[in-house]
Parts: C-alpha cells; structure tokens; sequence
C-alpha cells in the first residue's frame, strides 16, 4: 500500500446515520474475489433497484466521481468485513468524514489508505447541508489534520499512529517481523508460564 | 502497585512491546479463521509467507455452511472449498461441515474449550466479543489484520478505555440477556461505547450462566465496543472444566489460580461508569433498522412527529423501510417468519426457553430454527426440543450462521417481516428489502405463537421458563 499526504477530489454528502457494512456491500456480494474489483457493490442496494437499474435519486448516481465522503454517526458500524472499505476504495473514495466510525471498519480503513476522519456534529450538519445533492472540490491535507470542502476549512481528529501510518503507507507485517526477537523471547515464557493457555491437541477428544 | 481493571490485567499479560505513540503488539492465545478469512490467506499467500502457529490457529465452516441439504451455488460451494484447502496447506485443525464439533465460530470456540479466561482471541467477525464472557480479551478484526495474525501470531492495537456497566437486581421471568443488551444500547446508542472495553458486573450480570454472559458479550459490538468482558467465576470454571481443548490435570489446577486473579480489583477505576436496574428491564423489541431503535414491547411504534427534525428524518427513513406506522402497538405489528439461530441465540439455554413457550402449539409463520452447533443439536435433540419445534411447525436444520446473514441462502423475501433471535436488524442483513425485529428466542417463540410481536410473559403463565 502506497502511503499519502494530500488528496484533492470531489466530496459528496451520505445524509444518513448508522451507514453499517451490511449497506456498505450486502453479504451475497461478498464471495467475489477481490481481483474482480469491488466498487460496483458499494452502497448497492440503495444505489441499484431490485431490478438492477440505478436509482437516480440517489446521492452517488448523481454525483459521480466523488473521492471525498461527508456523512453522520457511526458510519461504517457492524460487520468486521473489510470488504466494504474494498468497495469504498474500489469505488474511489479516499476519505469519509464523519462525526463517529465503528471501530473495526476505522482500523480496516486504515490499513487500506482510506482515511476516517473525525468531524465534529455540528460541521458535519453544515457540509451536508452545504453539498445537498450536488459536488464541491474538497482538499485533505494528512499533516496538518485538515479538511477543505468547498469554501470551509475544518480540523478532523486522526489517531496519530494512523495519521504516520496513512502518510508512510506502512505494512504491519513488515514492521512486526522486525520485532520478531520480541516476539520469540515472549512465546518461550509463554510456553514455561502459561502452559496451560496452549491448547491440548487431538489426543484430548 | 496500583489498582488495575480486569482490561488492564489482560492486556499487560499480552503485551511484547509498546511504541512511542501507544501502540501495542499483543500476543494471540487463539486465532479462529473462517470461510470469510479466504482475502487473509490470499495476503500471506502473495507474500509466500507461512502460517507462525497452526497449533493456535482453528478453522470452522460456519457463515456459508448450508443447513439443509448441500450449498446452496457453487460460489458458496467453493468459498467452503477454499477454507478447507488452506487448513489443509497450513495444518490447521478445521471444524468441516461433517465434524460433529462443526457449528457457528462463537458457539463452538467455547464448547470445546478453546475459549478460556486469561486468553487474548482474535477472530476475523465483529462478535468475537462473545468470547470476552470469559474473562479473555476476545476482539474481531478486519482481514488485513487476520493476514497479520496469521504470519506473525501478534496484533498491533491501542488499549481502549475501560467503561464499567453494572446491573444489579433480579432479571424478571421472561427477561433475559438479550433484553439487557438490547436495553443499554438503546440508552447508550449503537455508537455509546465507541472506543471502550466493556466490563459488564453486577448481582444480574453474575447471576446469568455462561450462555447468557455470552449472549450480553456477544451484542457490546452493536452498542460500538469492540471488547465485553465479564470476570470469571465459579460459573465459568464449571461450564470449561472437561472440554474437550481445556486444561486438565495439574495444568487445570495452575489455570484456575490464575484466573481467580482475574477480576478487576476493588478500587480498580474505570473512565466510564453506567448503572441499570434489572428490576426495571421488559422485553425488548426493536422496531428500526439500528440496535439502537429498540423498546419494551409493551411501547408503540415512535411517531417522528415532535422530535428534533434530524431525529425525525432518521426514524421516518426507519419507520419507511420496516413498513410501521407511528402510534400503534407494537403487539399489533404482524409477522411473516421467524427465525432462532445465530451466535447470539442459537445455544442450549436459548431454545430451551423458545421450546418452554412452543411446547404445544402452535406458529402461525414459518420459520427455521438453526442450532448454533452441531454439538447444541444433539442435545437439543436429546431433551426432545427438535420435536417440540416441528411440531409447532418450524423447520428444525443444521448449524450455522444461516439467517442471521443469508449468506448461505437462508434468507428472508423482500418486504417480509421476520422475529429473530439475532444482532442485526440492518437494512438487508437477512435478505434484500427483508425487515428485521430482534428480540429474544422466548420473545421470537411468542411471536411465532401468536403471529405478532408479542410480550412473551402471559405466554409463560404457568409454565417452567427454561
Ligand atoms: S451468526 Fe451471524 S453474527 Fe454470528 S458469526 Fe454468524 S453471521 Fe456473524
């Protein structure tokens, strides 16, 4: 994953609270492999009809080419799947600004370049009030914690060892092997420890 | 050495190190991987990485596992494949569909004692929170994070915040976990505890066995808590002491010493404190299309009107999509089907308590019951509920996460209004367009009986509430 500093797209406003990962990218969606690209199942049973037609009343239908989400509480709550943060960057978005996130999507988002930008309540009520149906240019500058959607200028809050990990596009896998001393010298008092917390094998049925 | 909650006493058990900026590498006791773990594999595969410990790591067919007949599309079908060629390739011990251990990973996790106090779990689903009623730092994680675990047998993560939720008193009859979940979420909200560790405590809380403790642990997630945890006890001792993964002999004896040390220390302090009253907890139904949209039954259906307008605007998008009109009872709410099942609902204790209310009569709806494992359907059928519910007229079948999902098929038709013993009443969890209303499984047995929702306490009179 490539890291990032700075993102300039298009924001559009989500007016809905609880945006779970069920809507996010319904379950029977979910058995395709990722090569087969996931941003067409994003938001799609609001986005598509029983019948599979675009409902043009909605938000992303009308405003394709969004980058930059605004929306409310608690998005992204429910399921651990992080294949609705594949459909969300799939799509192409790479940032959502919301004034709550659910904890497992916030960490999947992280770990796949998509920012989860905190806003306060009250400024994501005027964004969304501000973007309506339509777009407005937004800017998002990692560094210094700032969000430009149109002619506002606001702070998000960003777990610092997020904010180094969006902005280096850091692997955990490589970082942790580095530790792997750590690692083995903690496994070996395990085993003298806490013997007990290993697991009798088979011959236990 | 300064007080310290039973978070804190689990997390420094399982930290190797901490950065500068707070984060922690964590070793995992236990990794439970599923069919829906196949984008993890892939990563560690990319990287021609191995699995760090196959002996640690335990697989279960359970989100895609058909409970009737075989898979439903050979997509399903091969998403169970590929399950059982990667515990093959790693030697990972896979609960399959014909193991007679087989069931949902949250119901079987503790039945064949591979949950344990003192343990960190990890699993690739939001309610490996159930596994925390144990006292074991159970939490779910997105599938970048299972490639970790998988290749390195460690997670990266802030402690979060301890939040205490006490409840003290008596759980009247017919009350149950699921209504004492489904009460401090609706007070709280599904975001009230973003951020934090449950600890649940309290004279009601200790008073639940561990099918219940499960149940109220397994739902901290729709009220945003990746972590609930309860203190073990004697009750918890008791239900692990023989399974079949367990600690035994002199290992058994070292284990429960040390998981008597577990629970907070008195003058522990949490950053959140909350307090219920279980004397005035009702079964709960929800109405809306969040956890957090739940009432006594005994309520009306909410009326937008004379709420603040955004409060109004998202309980009319609710009342929209479930198809209620404002002001009536909910008792008057008419179902389609129900459905028991689910790693919230589904084990011996719950349909126990849904067969006290069917015993017979009998459903006006169709519906499913799905036993949690295969474990659970054997006793089920042991004590004879399996009869009690076909003669009620439901459909008794295999185990495994079927409706809950409807990711192996089972679903609910568009429009359908279906009681259900699950966690989520999200728009299209159980099928495009179906609606939802969570609610006990005594709760689900009283709508079935009646063809609404339903208080289920006049439905026990006179009977043994399981
Ligand atoms: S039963 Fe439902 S909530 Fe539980 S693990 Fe399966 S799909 Fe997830």
């Amino acid at each position: 994953m490539s890291g990032w500093a700075r993102h300039e797209g298009l924001a559009v406003a989500l007016d809905r609270e609880n945006v779970d990962t069920d809507q996010l990218i319904p379950a029977r969606f979910m058995s395709t492999p990722r090569a087969e690209g996931y941003g067409r199942f994003l938001l799609h049973d609001l986005r598509f009809d029983a019948g599979g037609a675009p409902v043009p009343s909605f938000v992303l239908n009308r405003a394709p080419g969004a980058s930059v989400l605004v929306t409310r509480r608690n998005f992204g709550s429910g399921s651990s799947r992080e294949a609705a943060v594949y459909a969300l960057v799939d799509y192409g978005i790479r940032a959502v600004l919301a004034p709550s996130f659910g904890d497992i999507f916030a960490s999947n988002a992280v770990n796949n370049g998509l920012l989860p930008a905190r806003i306060e309540a009250d400024a994501a009520d005027a964004l969304i009030a501000a973007l309506g149906q339509g777009t407005a240019p937004a800017t998002i500058d990692l560094a210094a914690g700032t969000a430009t959607v149109g002619d506002t200028t606001l702070p998000f809050a960003l777990d610092p060892v997020w904010r180094e990990k969006l902005i280096n596009g850091w692997d955990d896998i490589d970082l942790t092997r580095h530790h792997a001393a750590a690692i083995a010298a903690y496994r070996a008092r395990l085993a003298a420890d806490r013997a007990w917390a290993i697991p009798r094998g088979e011959h236990a049925r | 050495m300064t007080a310290r909650t039973l978070l804190d006493k689990l997390w420094d058990a399982h930290e190797i190190l901490r950065r500068a900026d707070g984060a922690s590498l964590l070793w995992v006791d236990r990794h439970l991987v599923h069919e829906g773990s196949h984008h993890a594999f892939g990563k560690i595969a990319e990287r021609g990485l191995p699995v760090a410990e196959p002996g640690l790591t335990f697989g279960v067919v359970d989100h895609y596992a058909p409970t009737r007949g075989g898979p439903a599309t050979p997509a399903i079908a091969r998403m169970i494949a590929t399950l059982e060629a990667n515990a093959a390739a790693h030697g990972i011990r896979l609960f399959g569909l014909t193991d007679p251990g087989q069931g949902i990973v949250h119901v079987i996790g503790p039945e064949q004692g591979l949950t344990l106090p003192g343990l960190l779990i990890n699993c690739g689903d939001s309610h490996t929170s159930t596994h925390g009623a144990f006292g074991a730092l159970a939490f779910g994680i997105g599938a970048t994070e299972v490639a970790h675990v998988l290749a390195t047998q460690t997670i990266w993560q802030k402690r979060p915040a301890a939040m205490r939720i006490t409840v003290d008193g008596r759980l009247g009859p017919g009350v149950g976990a699921k209504d004492l979940a489904l009460a401090w979420i609706a007070r709280l909200g599904a975001d009230g505890a973003r951020g934090h560790a449950i600890e649940y405590a309290g004279t009601a809380v200790r008073a639940l066995s561990m099918e219940g403790r499960m149940t109220l642990c397994n739902l901290s997630i729709e009220g945003g808590a990746r972590f609930g945890l309860i203190a073990p006890d004697e009750t918890t001792f008791a239900y692990l002491k023989g399974r079949p993964h367990a600690p035994a002999g002199a290992d058994w004896d070292r284990a429960v010493a040390d998981w008597a040390a577990l629970p907070s220390d008195p003058d522990a302090v949490f950053a959140r404190e909350v307090t219920l009253d279980a004397a005035e907890i009702a079964p709960i139904v929800t109405w809306g299309t969040s956890p957090e949209e739940a009432l006594p039954v005994t309520a009306t259906v909410p009326d937008p009107a004379g709420l603040p307008p955004a409060d109004a605007a998202r309980v009319q998008a609710s009342l929209d999509y479930m198809g209620l009109v404002p002001g009536r009872p909910l008792t008057s709410v008419a179902i389609d089907r129900v459905f028991i099942g689910s790693c919230t609902n589904a084990r011996i204790e719950d349909l126990r308590a849904a067969a006290a209310v069917l015993a017979g009569r009998t459903s006006r709806v169709p519906g499913l019951v799905s036993p949690g494992s295969q474990a659970v359907k054997a006793q089920a059928e042991a004590e004879g509920l399996d009869r009690i519910f076909a003669q009620a007229g439901l459909d008794w079948v295999g185990a495994g996460c079927s409706m809950c999902v409807a990711m192996n098929g089972d679903s609910v038709g568009a429009g359908e209004r279906c009681a259900s013993s699950t966690n989520r009443n999200f728009r299209g969890r159980q099928g495009r367009d179906a609606r939802t209303h969570l609610m006990s499984p005594a709760m689900v047995a009283a709508a079935a009986v009646t063809g609404h929702l339903a208080d289920v306490r006049p439905l026990l009179a006179g009977r043994d509430a399981a």
